[in-house]
């Protein structure tokens, strides 16, 4: 087993490939490597059908890859990790729970936390309240998810992902199915929330605004088989603002990345639109 | 650049004070029509067996059908009164027989449910044999159950047991099976064990499968225990029924087909009662008018 130390990245990705369906059946990623520090923002971009959701799976260890391995905080994975806090398009709240009871599933299920559970209620209740009133969701605790609009309900989803103080925040495409307005709320509503727990995060999008606006570094991928044809550095300050995405800088990065997915798309001869 | 707002118009008080009444008295309005819609909702089904059962005393006096041929609902009546404690005995032995293989079929269900949605392997290895068990008809089995275990009540309890765990099963392993691979592996990436996300989701969400499942499975169930009770049995109300058309009294039949038809009604009503109560979530959208 390796160890963690400081000098090391949090993740590396190392000459990963996965097949899906054996030796033989589809290759869904193709000598992945990559390194992302620690409470570093990634991004990963690429058409639809790259890979991107494969490759969030292999890294929290709820699949394996076929070749290569995954080491996260100094320890390889070879399992699914216990700390990671995933949110996903659907926000997949429980319908019958109402929203704090959701947001505090993961204490019932993390093996560190469970145990504490029933004696340290207050506190983690208290840790709740805090996270709800950070996505502004305070007076929709005790609703259930219903009852909440689209972008209401991913809120509470971000907070579920964040209640047990995960290292490693998985998001995929987790905007992708609301309206241009709510979105853009919510990026900031992430990044605030980011700002204030570290977590390590990895951004899954097909939105290239949102990439900029959110991660310090974009990794783009090829069409499938996913491969990263590209890396680029986020200049911009944090807190980003609203008006940062109207400068010429961040259009200019925006196209960038815009050509290079092209070229991903078009860079496999003959082979058409994947569809995921 | 710049932004001009559309400002609401300003609007007199007294057109102001028209427009909340006109508004007032529509809400009125609104609620009372719901309400005549919810009071003929519930006599709906009162009124549909009343026309029925006048549509069948019409009929049968009309065309003067003989009483040993169909009787008309009047006779069959009389012939409830007549015979009321025999019928209530049997229909109690019969509500036993068929409560007790129920509630067997109901925890097996659950069980082999919960199985069957959990593992795959389960799933693919007993499936077949359940569809095969759930394909024979189940008159075919009473014979060999009165061979084994003789003329009482427990070949009823058995068929009756047999007939309704089915489609628990089949719900139930259904709702389990059937969570989102996204809800799996939010929990799956906490370290969730298989028994977790069973119990934190599989089983909740199989909680509505479950309880519109009880609804067929005790309706069924009726027909396994009185089924079993016709071919071999000394009680019970298809005991009685067989009894009585031996005798050619076929009003007393009719009396026997019209309380089982109630105890079934009875027992669809108590596990509706149950399932609003328990799975209000999934009827969303339902109650908000
Ligand atoms: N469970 C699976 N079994 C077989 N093929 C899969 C599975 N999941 C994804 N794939 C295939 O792998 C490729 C990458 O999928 P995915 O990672 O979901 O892409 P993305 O998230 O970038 O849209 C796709 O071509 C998809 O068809
Ligand atoms: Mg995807």
């Amino acid at each position: 087993m390796t160890l963690p130390s400081p000098s090391r990245p949090f993740a590396e990705v190392s000459e990963v490939s996965m097949y899906y369906g054996g030796a033989h059946g589809t290759l869904a990623l193709e000598d992945v490597t990559m390194n992302i520090g620690h409470g570093e923002i990634v991004a990963v971009v690429g058409p639809s059908g790259c890979g991107k959701s494969t490759l969030m799976r292999l890294m929290s260890g709820l699949w394996l890859p076929t070749e290569g391995g995954v080491i996260i905080d100094g320890r390889e994975v070879d399992r699914p990790l216990s700390v990671v806090g995933m949110a996903f398009q659907n926000p997949t709240l429980l319908p019958w729970r109402t929203i704090l009871q959701n947001v505090m599933l993961p204490l019932e299920v993390a093996d560190e936390h469970r145990g504490r559970l029933r004696k340290h209620r207050a506190e983690y209740t208290a840790k709740a309240h805090e996270l709800l009133k950070l996505v502004g969701l305070a007076s929709f605790e005790d609703r259930l998810p219903h009852q909440l609009s689209g972008g209401m309900q991913q809120r509470a989803s971000l907070c579920r992902a964040l209640i047990h103080d995960p290292k490693l925040l998985m998001l995929d495409e987790p905007f992708a199915a609301l309206d241009i307005f709510t979105r853009e709320d919510l990026w900031a509503v992430l990044e605030n929330v980011c700002l204030v727990y570290k977590p390590t995060v990895v951004l899954v999008t097909h939105d290239l605004r949102e990439a900029v606006y959110l991660a310090d570094r974009v990794l783009v991928m090829s069409a499938r088989p996913g491969r990263i044809i590209a890396e680029r550095t986020v200049p911009f300050e944090r807190p980003r603002r609203r008006e940062d995405t109207l400068s010429p800088a961040f259009s200019a990065m925006v196209q960038e990345l815009r050509d290079l997915i092209d070229l991903a798309r078009h860079s496999v001869a003959g082979v058409p639109e994947h569809v995921s | 650049m710049s932004v001009e707002l559309i400002l609401p118009r300003q609007q007199s008080p007294d057109v102001a004070a028209a427009r909340a009444k006109a508004r007032l008295i529509r809400d009125r309005q609104r609620v009372l029509a719901i309400r005549r819609r919810k009071r003929l909702e519930t006599a709906l089904p009162w009124l549909i067996i009343i026309a029925f059962v006048a549509l069948w005393e019409l009929f049968v006096r009309a065309l003067g059908i003989a009483e040993f041929v169909l009787p008309a609902p009047s006779t069959v009546v009389r012939s409830m009164i007549r015979w009321y404690e025999p019928l209530l005995l049997n229909a109690g032995v019969t509500l036993l027989t068929t409560s007790i293989g129920f509630a067997a079929a109901i925890v097996v269900g659950l069980v082999m449910g919960v199985a069957l949605g959990s593992s795959t392997l389960i799933y693919r290895g007993v499936y077949p044999l359940l569809i095969a068990f759930n394909s024979v008809p189940k008159v075919a089995v009473v014979p060999v159950l009165v061979l084994w275990f003789g003329v009482n009540s427990i070949p009823a309890i058995i068929t009756a047991f047999v007939i309704s765990v089915f489609p628990i099963v089949v719900n139930v392993a259904t709702g389990i099976a059937t969570i989102e691979p996204e809800q799996r592996d939010v929990l799956r990436a906490l370290g969730a064990r298989t028994t977790d996300i069973v119990m934190k989701v599989g089983l909740p969400r199989a909680m509505p499968y479950f309880f519109a499942s009880l609804k067929i499975a005790i309706t069924v169930a009726f027909v396994g225990s009185i089924t079993a009770e016709t071919v071999a049995s000394e009680s019970g109300i298809g005991h009685l029924m067989i009894v009585a058309s031996s005798r050619f009294d076929v009003p007393l039949v009719f009396a026997g087909l019209i309380v089982t038809g109630i105890m079934g009604v009875a027992m669809y009503a108590v596990a509706a009662v149950i399932e609003n109560h328990t799975t209000k979530w999934a009827t969303r959208g339902q109650d908000n008018f």
